[in-house]
């Protein structure tokens, strides 16, 4: 295809999609670091990343702002952008772009499977298919959330007198593994570290059910027995958590997969709660769209790569720099 | 299975020792007989597991996963009970119920080699990942899910309230499911006996020295002091139709000596460094080496190398258990039956004269090189013969290490907590224009020096072969060893004694590394 690049540029419209640079016109997926940057000229975004972008970056982190309503097709020039959910995070978008009687679908980050915190994916039919790969391998083969839910449940009753605290990534996993605790029916107050504060509060204007949340900072011990903790996974260690009732420290996220990776970090309860589509629904996925060319980016794309052309289609990794489940703060 | 895949994954993720003594101490009290022995002893490694060798289970996984998906997870995950339990296809309709340990267990020793694969297929497709992890972990041996044999049984110790030292006492006359050991642990039996001159008993360490702290507090004269010879430490259980020599982790020795077994009379339980040499004249530890890589030895091994013991202590005096009387005691009843009971191959240890530490000092560097030993043990008088590495009675001595550049040629995958780092690695030195390997070493990094290490061997690999990488010639490691020998066994033709990493050189420039002219000058 002449008209997209290797770095998500599409020259007829002169923009970029979920650029690491600042540019002149950005199309953005959703509201993770290493997808919204500030700093460029025009925006085009779904209303939600847009409030995302502006609640971490400021009012003022881009010149403009555009919103587009999912499935609503937007003309430019000979162009036609349409937005449809992804399922990763809150306002999460695949960029679809029609011209000249083809079809690219950009899916940012994206996860299938059910999540009452972000719209459900689509399926998109299309000539090219740009995929993220970020549990691109056949180890990831996630569990149901709920199951991991009812471990996370379990541990908390079996061990009342001590804190469980989570590590969480502060946009989206925060608030999915809280309302997957109110969906299974945990109605004590949540404790938040203040990093995870203000996102939890738009999730709720939202309309998003995260229940009673309370601070984590400046509670006493015997508040905190048997209490469920959530802070960003790099505060897990910090100065306060020492005040927490003998913590067990959990973990939430796809890496949790690999048990040697849970003990390096010093996670002694992993929840195998992923906001990316693992291998299954990766591949899946590419099927359904019909696509007989398949960009991978972001993650392990050799093994993507590969399969596809298994699979008889044609496939390129993109490599994209500055991309990182790790920058997912 | 399910609760013992339960255990395991909770075990390899447990920090804290009593964590995991309360997750074992649950386990033990409410599984019942015979799951919480076999389990017990594949936690302790006194199972013989079924031996599933993992050529099989790659053949399995092959016949489901394409082969280079396969190698990319492998090279991901690095360990690979870990990799063919996570991409196992979670395909099966509906699972049947997963069998215990023993149905595990008979159902694998009553199926026939070509049948094995279709029945481990069977129970890899109706457990969930945890679960085949841990079948597969039990099914090739060695869990490595930081659990000691200590810690396990001070797990029986802390659910039944018995003694640690009761338990250690009769552990190694006792074997798997064992079904006597927790009928007393459980209150129903008297403690199980043994025939002790017929077991291992679990010997006593000593703890290396610390000279800043131990001698300022240490009187000399409630210390005796030994040569600690550098050969294999090893116990003899014998008495008139047994007879049995043991490495130092129990392992039955017998068969590799039996120059020595055959010589054996009396009745007793002895402690001592097993060493090759005519006339008790220790040869050095590479000479060592040569009957020590055999099962069985040949006449020109029996002829060249023969064998015998250095005693250094006694734990049973015909039947008596005598660890509980102080050592001061122990060795004159060792001498009184030394003169009584003639024994060609074995040799008392040798009581050195010292009445200062700074005499005992020059002693250890003097004869060192004459004698071949590694340095002295000095043992408290009155120290019982405690099982393990006590804190305080017993300390080693050794000499001080040596020193060499060398040049990083290889590296491999380590295990366990390691495995997705490159952490082994071998090392060279320069004989004219060329480098030539001279060892291996794993330790004396820190972790962020492992991080490091494996960052640049990623960086800077010209070759695989299979898990090992070989680098460019460019990294110097000072390598700190106990003393070099001649060998065969490196292309140098010199081998190191524990070889390990000092300090990394980043700054130093291959060409300044060592050459095997300096070496073979300090051997
Ligand atoms: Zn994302
Ligand atoms: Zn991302």
């Amino acid at each position: 295809m002449q008209w997209i690049n290797h770095e998500l540029y599409i020259a007829p419209i002169d923009a970029y999609i979920d650029p690491i640079k600042p540019v002149d016109k950005a199309i953005i997926t959703h509201g993770h670091a290493d997808h919204a940057r500030p700093g460029h000229q025009k925006v085009l975004a779904s209303r939600q990343t847009i409030d995302i972008m502006k609640i971490r970056y400021g009012e003022k982190s881009a010149t403009s702002f555009q919103s587009m309503e999912f499935g609503k097709p937007l003309r430019i020039n000979d162009v036609t952008i349409t937005l449809h959910p992804a399922g990763h995070i809150l306002g999460s978008a695949q960029i679809s772009i029609e011209y000249r009687g083809q079809r690219v679908v950009v899916t940012g980050d994206y996860k299938t499977i059910p999540d009452s915190s972000a719209q459900a994916f689509e399926i998109i039919k299309c000539d090219l298919f740009v995929t993220e790969a970020t549990f691109g391998l056949p180890i990831f083969q996630h569990p149901s959330p709920h199951n991991e839910i009812n471990n996370l449940l379990k541990s908390i009753s079996g061990q009342p007198n001590r804190t469980h605290l989570i590590g969480v990534y502060s946009l989206g996993k925060a608030q999915r593994v809280i309302s997957l605790l109110r969906e299974a029916g945990y109605d004590h107050p949540i404790f938040i570290h203040g990093a995870l504060e203000k996102l939890c509060d738009y999730y709720s204007s939202e309309g998003i059910n995260l229940g009673l949340l309370r601070k984590a900072l400046a509670q006493d011990k015997e508040t905190m027995k048997g209490a469920v903790v959530m802070a960003p996974p790099s505060a897990l260690r910090d100065r306060w958590s020492r005040r927490l009732m003998d913590p067990i420290i959990c973990q939430a996220s796809g890496w949790m997969t690999i048990k040697q990776r849970a003990k390096r970090s010093g996670v002694e309860l992993p929840l195998i709660i992923s906001d990316h589509a693992d291998w299954n629904e990766l591949t899946s996925t590419i099927d359904s769209t019909e696509a007989d060319t398949i960009w991978v980016t972001h993650g392990r794309e050799d093994a993507l790569v590969h399969w596809c052309k298994l699979n008889r289609k044609n496939a390129e990794p993109l490599r994209l720099q500055g991309r990182d489940e790790e920058l997912e703060i | 299975m399910k609760r013992f895949s339960q255990l395991l994954v909770t075990l390899i993720l447990k920090t804290s020792r009593n964590d995991k003594i309360s997750v074992l101490s649950e386990y033990f009290k409410y599984t019942p007989d015979p799951d919480r022995g076999y389990a017990l002893g594949a936690l302790t490694g006194t199972l013989s597991n079924p031996g599933i060798k993992p050529s099989l289970l790659r053949t399995l996984v092959a016949e489901r996963i394409d082969q280079e998906l396969f190698n990319l997870s492998y090279d991901y995950v690095g360990d690979l009970a870990e990799t063919v339990s996570l991409i196992w296809p979670d395909t099966a309709p509906y699972k049947e119920k997963l069998p215990s340990i023993a149905e595990f267990i008979s159902k694998m020793e009553g199926t026939p080699k070509a049948k094995l694969s279709a029945l481990i297929s069977s129970f890899l497709d109706n457990a969930n990942s945890n679960e085949r992890w841990a079948m597969i972990k039990f099914a090739t041996g060695g869990l490595r899910v930081g659990v000691s044999a200590r810690l396990a049984k001070t797990a029986l110790a802390a659910y039944s309230g018995c003694l640690l030292e009761d338990i250690e006492k009769v552990w190694h006359g006792l074997t798997p499911p064992y079904i006597g050991l927790f009928e007393w642990l459980d209150g129903k039996t008297g403690i199980p006996k043994i025939q002790h001159t017929r077991t291992f008993h679990p010997m006593m360490l000593a703890n290396p020295l610390n000279i800043e702290q131990d001698f300022d507090r240490l009187d000399p004269n409630d210390f005796q002091a030994e040569w600690k010879w550098d050969g294999i430490r090893v116990q003899a259980v014998f008495d008139e139709s047994n007879k049995q020599l043991y490495s130092r982790t129990g392992d039955d020795i017998s068969r590799a000596f039996p120059d020595i077994v055959g010589e054996l009379n009396g009745k007793a339980v002895l402690d001592g460094e097993l060493l090759v040499g005519e006339n008790f004249k220790a040869l050095p530890f590479n000479q060592l080496q040569q009957r020590l890589n055999r099962k069985s030895p040949t006449k020109m091994h029996l002829k060249n190398y023969p064998a015998f013991i250095r005693v250094y202590d006694m734990l049973f005096y015909n039947e008596d258990d005598i660890r509980d009387l102080p050592l001061k005691i122990r060795r004159q009843k060792l001498e009184d039956w030394m003169k009584q009971v003639k024994n060609s191959r074995l040799d008392i240890s040798e009581i050195l004269d010292f009445d200062s530490w700074s005499r005992l000092a020059e002693l250890r560097t003097e004869k060192a090189d004459t004698l071949g030993h590694e340095g002295v043990l000095i043992k408290d008088l009155q120290s019982k013969y405690s099982p393990g590495r006590p804190k305080g009675p017993w300390f080693k001595w050794k000499r001080d290490p040596k020193f060499l550049d060398g040049v990083m040629m290889y590296a491999q995958r380590g295990h366990g907590r390691r495995s997705s780092f490159y952490s082994d690695y071998t090392f060279g030195i320069w004989r004219g224009n060329e480098l030539v390997p001279i060892g291996k070493a794993y330790s004396g990094f820190t972790d962020e020096e492992l991080v490091m290490l494996d960052k640049w061997v990623r960086g800077n690999t010209l070759n695989r072969f299979g898990p090992v990488r070989e680098v460019r010639k460019e990294l110097v490691v000072e390598l700190a060893f106990d003393s070099a020998h001649a060998s065969s066994r490196h292309k140098s033709g010199i081998a190191l004694r524990f070889p390990r990493i000092n300090r990394i050189r980043w700054d130093k420039p291959a060409q300044e590394a060592d050459t095997t002219e300096t070496i073979t000058s300090i051997m």
